[in-house]
């Protein structure tokens, strides 16, 4: 794929503001395929609508993908094992 | 504290358009008066959302340029000529106008003064509107932070800011780079060429004084600036990226 058309998680801040009260693109998401930690906006995301495929920074795993159609949304978790949420964030 | 720190839910609102000024030829700041808009971080950014007459939606993110002090929220846009959004926002749009915008949207690429510094914030093309609201916020607050802008572009002419960059340079403890990587002008004063590690060592702060870098602009450029302050030995921890690509249209 061409480089130049990969985002980032930071791309995924107005989605996440749909749905969760707090800054998802801070939470700290570990992938369980190599083992990185690291958080949401740094993740790789590759396209925007109608759906992200959001991968590992560190070895290009699929950790989740988000689909929006219609007023729903569909999470679909792949590699990513763990999310670390900070509750005082803004 | 617990209760304030939850955001209200993310919701469209409008903004009326105050002012155009053309920043390029290819680039635009709108100035707005958003009523209902509730402050906003540097480095922030909203979605712009148009509604075309048939009801088809096009939506795009757009950095704030202005700092949370500032009386008015700012956007610029670079017209991307196949885009969708920003050809009507740098052509198009007129004051008196209305936008449809949410947000402030994003915590991440974000900086308050009273994280300080140093700061190296490292810009390509329009990446550098984040990077200008945290040079504003810096001014605006009182903030005495070290900063340093290193800003890539093609050429002179797609300078932008350039007047107000050279005033902040003048600023006790902000120093601000140009590098052009096409043509430059005889008369250039600035640096040449792409950024590289080398640059970044020259430009840039030692590890050692534990800078927090932001960078944001072409993915190429952002992944060629961050794995070159690792290499010089920043810790990853410390360098925020925001990437734009073509779907910033």
């Amino acid at each position: 794929m061409d480089a130049e058309l990969v985002l980032d998680g930071n791309a995924l801040a107005g989605v996440f503001g749909e749905l969760f009260q707090h800054e998802l693109t801070i939470a700290r998401g570990t992938c369980r395929a190599c083992g990185l930690t690291g958080p949401l906006a740094q993740a790789r995301v590759y396209g925007q609508a109608p759906g992200a495929v959001v991968r590992c920074p560190g070895c290009g795993e699929v950790l989740f993908t988000i689909v929006k159609e219609d007023g729903r949304y569909w999470l679909g978790f792949d590699r990513l094992r763990c999310l670390e949420i900070r509750g005082d964030a803004r | 504290m617990a209760r304030a720190a939850l955001r209200g839910r993310l919701t469209w609102q409008l903004a009326d358009v105050v002012e155009s000024i053309e920043e390029t030829p290819r680039v635009r700041s709108l100035v707005l008066r958003a009523p209902e808009w509730a402050g906003h971080r540097a480095g922030q950014h909203v979605d712009v959302r148009l509604t075309a007459e048939d009801g088809y939606q096009a939506q795009r993110s757009y950095s704030i340029a202005s700092a949370p002090e500032d009386e008015s929220l700012v956007l610029t846009v670079e017209r991307l000529d196949d885009g969708e959004v920003s050809p009507y926002l740098v052509d198009e749009l007129r004051p008196g106008d209305q936008l449809e915008l949410r947000g402030p949207i994003g915590g991440y690429f974000a900086w308050d003064a009273s994280v300080g510094g140093p700061l190296l914030l490292v810009g390509g093309g329009s990446g550098i509107v984040p990077l200008m609201a945290i040079l504003r916020h810096r001014a605006a607050s009182g903030s005495e932070a070290e900063m340093r802008l290193l800003a890539s572009w093609r050429t002179a002419e797609d300078v932008i800011y350039s007047a107000e960059l050279e005033r902040l340079g003048g600023l006790d403890g902000v120093e601000i780079v140009h590098t052009l990587t096409r043509a430059s002008p005889e008369s250039w004063k600035g640096r040449t060429g792409r950024i590289d590690q080398a640059m970044l060592a020259e430009v840039g702060w030692k590890p050692e004084t534990g800078a927090l870098s932001f960078v944001c602009g072409p993915t190429g450029l952002v992944e060629a600036v961050a794995s070159g302050l690792v290499a010089l030995g920043h810790g990853p921890e410390r360098i925020r990226t925001e990437r734009f690509g073509p779907t910033g249209g």
